[in-house]
């Protein structure tokens, strides 16, 4: 059914539908929302049998999480920036124990500074944890995407992180199309756990693990990611056969057949993206991009098929490993091993800074001509960069670069965005 | 595709004015998107929040910068934040206030916009008349059917109905019916004005 609401919740509706036994969460922003709905759907008992249990931490989120799941219970969290750290230990097991929870990260930046706003730096922190993580574009495919995570995670006993944009999604009103709940149903059938913690037939989970066997216990982890690259795309295909629309699945090309310069990108800012690549297309420019929906596993082998008719591949990313530049480029990079293409990362929308068409216009045709730099960071302030270089040149005790900073951008509210 | 703006302060309904917006749009069988500007939102801080309405699909997710409509629920942001910035040669401005444009100042707005798409209206008079309160959010949304067209005042009744419900949905649809009438008025004394 066609429906106007916030991307949270849709996403609510869509776990609701999925008939979770367990939902723990902390609140923190932006993903408040999702838990909020959740919560009074189980309070007014639109979800039963359905147990919502408030905790004191995001750390007791993922260990109630844990509990849950190693209970039976098909279970669900979300969380977001340095809630999302603070679990990080529990993120690990819940991983490493193989427990199908589903998680909604609703991305955001991680401080200091601290800042709300949304970018990947989050969930691209915990890209190594095990869990699969995927990326929506719209709230539609989040809403899709969180029917497909609970199937995808129960089949191969894993846990799955959807990743939406913070604010740009959670907090956007667009149509999505809710499905019904026996069409649900009939996609997603009820849990059976491949182990369980059951006083009839007692056993424990979480043994140690010497050397004797931890490398053949993640290598196995890892195995299971590589299943799962075939488990994504067909699990997207049964979605499409019974709800008719397309979501999720590892890559989405955009007009890249005959594309020379591919753009490559994950999350809402596809869309902006589609828009300039129109634009630019009506100019003559021979452009497209490449969405991908599946982070982890990291699907090499479509990556590379998608990309190596092309001359250039740039690689747009919300996250930043510094020291080193991208890391969504990194992965694309090994994708395109022995390939001999020019590729650029660049590193846009950090805490918020917003993407504009006019920008990603001007960089793709720098891009185009070959003349962008390997690693650009869009719209970057060099000016009150370069103060603040000058400042500490200049000045021992040049003081802290965030309120430096801000006094140099001076007051923000006569600005419009 | 039509791409709204609204200028508020924390507490006006800024956001749900754009969600109203979006809703009433959806109501007519359109697209629409609706997002806020995403600030820590502080009771009195300047906010802004965004509506795009198509009739196909929207992708584009940048923050709106060349608006076709402004709507600014407080005039004392006049004076704080260029909310013209952008404002496309043929936009529409609705400006809560009991004075005319002349009088708060915009003269020069006036002269370069086409004089009969840019209107006041007294919502925070009317809101407090109808709810009590001065919330002038969903007043502004009738005020805009009436100076534009674009949606009608059933499809922000509706969409009012949606979000609120009992009295606050009653009394908020007869406070955007007043505000409708009075925009209406408003254009045909306009009209009259510029025939004579």
């Amino acid at each position: 059914m066609l429906k106007q609401v916030e991307g949270s919740q849709a996403v609510a509706q869509a776990v609701a539908l999925c008939r979770p036994d367990v939902i723990c969460a902390y609140p923190i922003s932006p993903q408040t929302h999702i838990v909020e709905g959740l919560g009074e759907r189980v309070k007014n008992g639109a979800l039963q049998p359905c147990e919502f249990i408030n905790v004191e931490s995001e750390f007791a989120a993922m260990s109630v999480a844990i509990g849950a799941s190693a209970a039976g219970a098909r279970t669900y969290t979300a969380t977001a920036s340095q809630g999302l750290l603070f679990m990080a230990e529990a993120v690990y097991n819940a991983s490493g124990l193989g427990l199908p929870i589903v998680m909604t990260v609703a991305n955001r930046a991680i401080g200091a500074p601290i800042n709300i706003w949304n970018d990947h730096s989050d969930s691209m922190s915990q890209r190594d944890c095990g869990w699969i993580q995927l990326f929506a574009e719209s709230n539609q495919e989040a809403l899709d995407l969180h029917i497909q995570a609970f199937k995808l995670a129960e089949e191969l006993s894993m846990p799955v992180m959807v990743c939406m944009d913070g604010f740009i999604l959670t907090h956007a009103y667009e149509r999505v199309d809710i499905p019904e709940q026996a069409e649900v149903d009939a996609f997603l059938p009820a849990y059976e756990p491949r182990q369980m913690l059951d006083p009839a037939e007692p056993v424990s989970i979480g043994a140690m693990v010497g050397p004797e066997a931890f490398m053949e216990v993640r290598y196995l982890a890892h195995a299971k990611q590589l299943q799962a690259l075939d488990v994504i795309p067909r699990i997207a295909d049964e979605f499409e056969a019974r709800f008719g629309r397309r979501s999720g699945g590892l890559v989405r090309g955009y007009k890249t057949d005959d594309a020379e310069t591919i753009v490559v990108a994950l999350g809402s800012v596809i869309g902006t993206l589609k828009d300039t690549i129109d634009d630019l297309r009506e100019l003559g420019a021979k452009i497209g991009v490449l969405g991908i929906q599946s982070f982890r596993p990291f699907p090499l082998a479509a990556v590379r098929a998608a990309l190596q008719g092309a001359q250039r591949v740039v690689v747009l990313e919300k996250s930043f490993s510094v020291g080193l530049g991208g890391v969504v480029s990194t992965d694309v990079r090994l994708a395109l091993s022995g390939l001999q293409l020019h590729g650029y990362t660049v590193v846009a929308g950090l805490g918020g800074r917003a993407i504009t068409k006019a920008s990603l216009q001007r960089t793709l045709r720098e891009a185009m001509a070959d003349q962008l730099q390997p690693l650009t960071f869009m719209d970057l302030d060099w000016r009150i960069v370069n103060r603040q270089l000058e400042r500490e040149a200049q000045t021992r005790r040049s003081g802290p670069i965030a309120e430096n900073l801000l006094r140099d951008v001076g007051p923000v509210a006569s600005k419009v965005s | 595709m039509l791409q709204i703006r609204i200028h508020g302060r924390g507490g006006q309904g800024v956001v749900t004015a754009t969600e109203l917006l979006s809703m009433a749009a959806f109501e007519q069988g359109r697209h629409a998107q609706a997002f806020p500007s995403f600030g820590s939102e502080r009771t009195g801080a300047p906010v802004v929040a965004f509506c795009r309405i198509s009739d196909h699909e929207i992708r584009l997710r940048e923050p709106i910068l060349a608006p076709d409509v402004l709507i600014v629920q407080d005039p004392t942001l006049l004076h704080q934040v260029d909310v013209f910035q952008g404002l496309q040669p043929d936009g529409y401005v609705l400006i809560n206030s009991k004075r005319s444009f002349h009088d708060l100042g915009l003269a020069e707005i006036e002269q370069r916009f086409r004089r009969e798409r840019l209107t006041t209206v007294p919502a925070t008079e009317i809101a407090l008349k109808h709810l009590g309160r001065p919330l002038p959010n969903a007043v502004l949304l009738g005020g805009f059917a009436a100076l534009s067209g674009l949606i009608t005042l059933d499809a922000v009744a509706h969409a009012i109905h949606h979000k609120f419900s009992g009295k606050v949905a009653e009394a908020n649809i007869a406070a955007a019916a007043e505000a409708y009438a009075f925009v209406q008025r408003e254009l045909e004394e306009l009209s009259h004005a510029q025939a004579g």
